[in-house]
């Protein structure tokens, strides 16, 4: 079979993680099948699945983390009652709110230390984890015996090790489709881990539960177990809303809070524009009321699952895009959900989106119309959706115009330099230097998915920074002539050839691949 | 195996601030952006608040009858503990903004109420798209009026046609509001140690033969100046929301206070949506405000004696509901504030058309109704500072605004 070079770059790059150095021989398996070498992992059942001894479910992750918050507010309880014994007349706040906390109660080493190694954890929003993370102060006076180096925050200890798994599996992935696709619809579906305590403790659960058994299922099932996902209700506030009409709501004198509403319309289905009003969200806000998870105690159910809280409904019949609903407890909004996945607009916005993923800003018009037509015949069967992608012809002839994101950079660089993560520290702060904090965009829309958000002067430049500093540490063990035949072999151009060939040392020659057009560009 | 853990350095402090380089080598010869009359050299530094700024809670119309009913909970009050600052018999700002609060009587500063762009909808990405890109509606995401308005700036004689002044963006990302033909330099707070000058210049030459687009942005990225900057750019661990904004503030001020610096910049604060929680005088948007007031003082005091012809214009994409919702937050909303602060402002004034608070009043019956558009404001600091002519604003900098007309006297 003739040998397509270009059409391997195209495969490897558009559509995958990058080829694997060593003996993997990705670029000769996909120059002589490029189309077969993308769709290979699309067959394999259950093929988007992680299932890493030691990842806990969702209700595990909630009950190691509602124990760990009920122990430091014991110890906070306890330090506070040994603190006001030690001092007569604690100092008031002069607005009467709590004493300021003393300083013999030292921060806890722990704690400053994943605040230095985590910028992501100093994020605005991060009350919950700071709450979680600042009364550790008191747990040497609690537990002396405790040696300084255990790590005894399980918030960041939970987050690394889903971080790890996530990478270990992109790195060694063998075309990575099926894991460009679970970023794909990770980043549709975001949530943020700086949103709190939880969702940085359920930011891998949420993806592993809820997206990836659906990367090659239907729409409408991700889309349902998105939205009853305990990461993404608590990520949107929804476990917060109740029913004004509501038991709960008459009790306690709260109601509405219409941000998931709006996120699921705007951002998750319809899409702007996509035909729905004010009053659509309104109403969609009220159908989902006591969609929540169930807390510490157990009330409404197992601790951090999803549990449907009647309580907290909002009672009544409800219009949304003109079609009635009748009052059927969580059928009510599943109804909903059902019929939105369906929408024309859903498959135009979904198509879009997805074209403008994987082949170009400005997406081939014909190729998004043809994909929203299998999206909806197909009843939103997104591997369907996924194999006319990679069948299209458009998909292939599109120039490489799209810049890697800075988490497709960094695993593509692992791949080819053979670094299986032990460790998913360097990954975690290159992504935040580069702007794309794992799993925590600044805002539900996800990061950003055109060319001209990563190829600003100051991410090039820091791509740069990087690459050299990977290269510094790493280029003795390579030729860089032999790695760039891995990349591109004959797709390299004359000019990327000549500056790696001529290149003054070896460090220099692998940071200026690493930057090349050919390993940036898809 | 140890080879698992080397891919990426951890970040470490580079201490160096960068600059664009070929737009330096332009400096040199760059002639005074004065404005006509007294020759002074302005800067403008454009704060963008994502998430939606809840006006209401900012600068609060205590005197409006119905302020206190409909912000519940979280509304602000004259008196008692953590009182809001009176800024006139009407309006009290935020406690969590003392330093403003100094701005304002000094008459360095001044609010514009009831302010919205033209944008109606309540999504936050179009209306952000909105705001920056500066047309009437979404889907307009090439280019940011501070960009258009960069190339509408009159040229210097040494280096006409070629380039005009540089502009900064801070952050590892370009905001939509300075992207765009003119040439914009980066600078973000995150450091890594630099890859060799030598490399960087081969990298240029490839991509100059095989990708002038990366040759562009990379040289913008590159060519660097670095300038000295003290233990107090560490960004410090534990640092919260708040101290990374004055951080970042910090930096760029010190880089638009030389004589060669950037004379407009731009960056972006995110965490403004505040749907649940977000608390009255203290709580979650006190601290966000709070963070915000301090980046404005490091502007005052970076920036040195430049203050004295410096406009901060901070805005947000929308407001949020003049009702709290059930959760003691606000949903999105219309009408919102807009905030100036620097020693051009012609301060010590609440700018506003007040449309009330009765239901009747309210934009669709839920939010405060806009009385002023956003781009007047813009139009007239830009017109002001600047000198940019009304009909470059008009055409091409806030295209089909030509009925939206500058708004007079903001600068002093």
């Amino acid at each position: 079979m003739a040998r397509d070079s270009q059409a391997a770059l195209t495969a490897l790059n558009r559509f995958g993680f990058g080829a694997r150095g060593g003996a993997a021989g990705d670029f000769m398996n996909a120059a002589s099948d490029p189309r077969g070498f993308v769709k290979a992992g699309l067959s394999r059942p259950n093929g988007a699945l992680l299932e890493v001894p030691g990842l806990l479910s969702t209700p595990e992750l909630a009950r190691q983390v509602f124990d760990y918050q009920f122990e430091i507010q014991q110890a906070r309880e306890a330090a506070r009652v040994a603190q006001s014994t030690a001092s007569e007349s604690p100092p008031q706040a002069p607005d009467g709110k709590q004493p300021p906390q003393r300083r013999n109660l030292s921060l806890p080493s722990v704690a400053k230390e994943i605040a230095a190694k985590d910028p992501t954890m100093q994020a605005q929003t991060a009350d919950n984890a700071n709450a979680a993370m600042t009364p550790g102060a008191m747990q040497p006076s609690v537990n002396p015996q405790k040696p300084p180096v255990e790590p005894p925050n399980i918030i960041q200890k939970t987050f690394r090790a889903e971080a790890l798994a996530r990478l270990q599996r992109s790195v060694v992935a063998d075309c990575g489709f099926v894991e460009r696709l679970v970023v794909f619809w990770s980043n549709h579906f975001c949530i943020s881990a700086n949103k709190g305590a939880l969702a940085r403790m359920w930011a891998g659960s949420f993806e592993r539960e809820a997206i990836r058994p659906h990367v090659l299922g239907r729409f409408g099932d991700m889309l349902k177990a998105v939205e009853q996902h305990p990461a993404m209700l608590f990520f949107l506030d929804n476990q917060q809303s109740l029913g004004p009409d509501s038991r709960a709501g008459i009790n306690r004198h709260r109601g509405l809070n219409e941000n998931l509403a709006r996120e699921i319309m705007e951002l998750h289905t319809l899409g702007v524009g996509g035909g729905y009003t004010q009053d659509d969200v309104t109403s969609l806000a009220r159908i989902i009321t006591g969609w929540t998870f169930a807390g510490r105690q157990g009330r409404l159910g197992t601790p951090g699952s999803f549990v449907f809280n009647a309580n907290a409904h909002e009672p009544g019949t409800h219009l949304v895009l003109g079609k009635t609903y009748l009052p059927n407890g969580l059928a009510q909004g599943e109804a909903v959900l059902s019929d939105i996945a369906r929408h024309p607009s859903t498959a135009k916005f979904i198509a879009t989106k997805f074209t403008r993923h994987f082949v170009a800003d400005d997406p081939p018009p014909a190729l998004v119309a043809r994909l929203q037509d299998v999206f909806t015949k197909s009843g939103g069967d997104l591997a369907v959706l996924a194999t006319a992608l990679v069948d299209s012809n458009e998909a292939w002839q599109a120039p490489p115009t799209k810049m890697r994101s800075p988490y497709e950079f960094l695993v593509a660089s692992g791949r080819l330099l053979a670094r299986n993560p032990e460790d998913p520290g360097r990954y975690l702060n290159g992504l935040n230097v580069l702007g794309q904090p794992l799993w925590s965009p600044a805002g539900p829309n996800g990061f950003p998915d055109t060319s001209a958000a990563w190829a600003s002067p100051e991410g090039l430049k820091l791509r740069l920074d990087i690459s050299a500093q990977v290269a510094s540490q790493l280029a003795d063990r390579f030729d860089p002539r032999e790695l760039l035949e891995l990349v591109a072999a004959d797709a390299a151009s004359p000019e990327t050839r000549r500056t790696i060939e001529r290149a003054e040392s070896r460090q220099q020659a692998l940071a200026l691949l690493l930057m090349s057009p050919e390993f940036q560009r898809r | 195996m140890d080879c698992s853990e080397n891919l990426v350095m951890q970040a470490t402090s580079r201490r160096a601030l960068l600059l664009g380089g070929a737009s330096f080598a332009a400096w040199a010869y760059l002639p005074k952006l004065a404005r006509a009359a007294d020759g002074s050299d302005p800067r403008l530094v454009v704060v963008i608040l994502r998430g939606a700024l809840d006006g209401l809670a900012t600068v609060a119309p205590i005197g409006d009858p119905d302020y206190a009913g409909l912000h519940g909970a979280i509304a602000l009050r004259a008196d008692g503990p953590n009182a809001a600052m009176m800024l006139d018999p009407f309006f009290g700002l935020h406690p969590a903004m003392p330093e403003f609060a100094r701005m304002y009587r000094a008459k360095q500063a001044a609010v514009v109420h009831a302010v919205a762009t033209s944008y109606r909808d309540r999504s936050h990405f179009d209306g952000q798209d909105v705001l920056e890109s500066g047309f009437p509606g979404p889907g307009r995401v090439q280019s940011g009026w501070l960009n258009r308005a960069l190339e509408a700036l009159p040229r210097g004689d040494r280096i006409a046609g070629e380039r005009a002044m540089s502009a900064l963006a801070v952050g590892p990302t370009t905001p939509l509001v300075l992207r765009g033909a003119a040439p914009t330099v980066g600078w973000s707070p995150v450091a890594l140690p630099q890859a060799a000058d030598d490399t960087a210049m081969r990298l240029v030459d490839l991509y100059q033969h095989r990708d002038p687009a990366l040759a562009s942005a990379l040289t913008q990225g590159l060519q660097l100046e670095k300038q000295a900057q003290g233990d107090d750019m560490k960004p410090k661990p534990g640092a919260g929301g708040a101290a990374a904004m004055r951080l970042v503030a910090r930096g760029a001020a010190k880089l638009m206070a030389a004589d060669d610096g950037p004379r407009i910049g731009a960056l972006a604060f995110d965490g403004w949506d505040t749907h649940a929680n977000e608390g009255g005088p203290v709580g979650r948007l006190a601290q966000l405000l709070g963070g915000l007031d301090g980046a404005l003082a490091e502007f005052e005091s970076g920036l040195g004696d430049r203050w004295r012809h410096t406009v901060i214009v901070v805005a947000t994409e929308f407001g949020r509901t003049a009702r709290i919702n059930g959760t003691e937050g606000t949903d999105h909303g219309t009408g919102t504030v807009a905030l100036l602060a620097g020693g051009a402002v012609k301060g010590g004034r609440m700018i506003t058309d007040w449309p009330g608070l009765k239901t009747a009043n309210l934009y669709q019956a839920r939010d405060l109704a806009p009385t002023t558009d956003l781009r007047a404001v813009m139009k007239g600091v830009l017109h002001d500072q600047f000198g940019v002519g009304e009909r470059a604003l008009a055409d091409t900098v806030f295209p089909d605004s030509t009925p939206v007309k500058p708004m007079k006297g903001l600068v002093a």
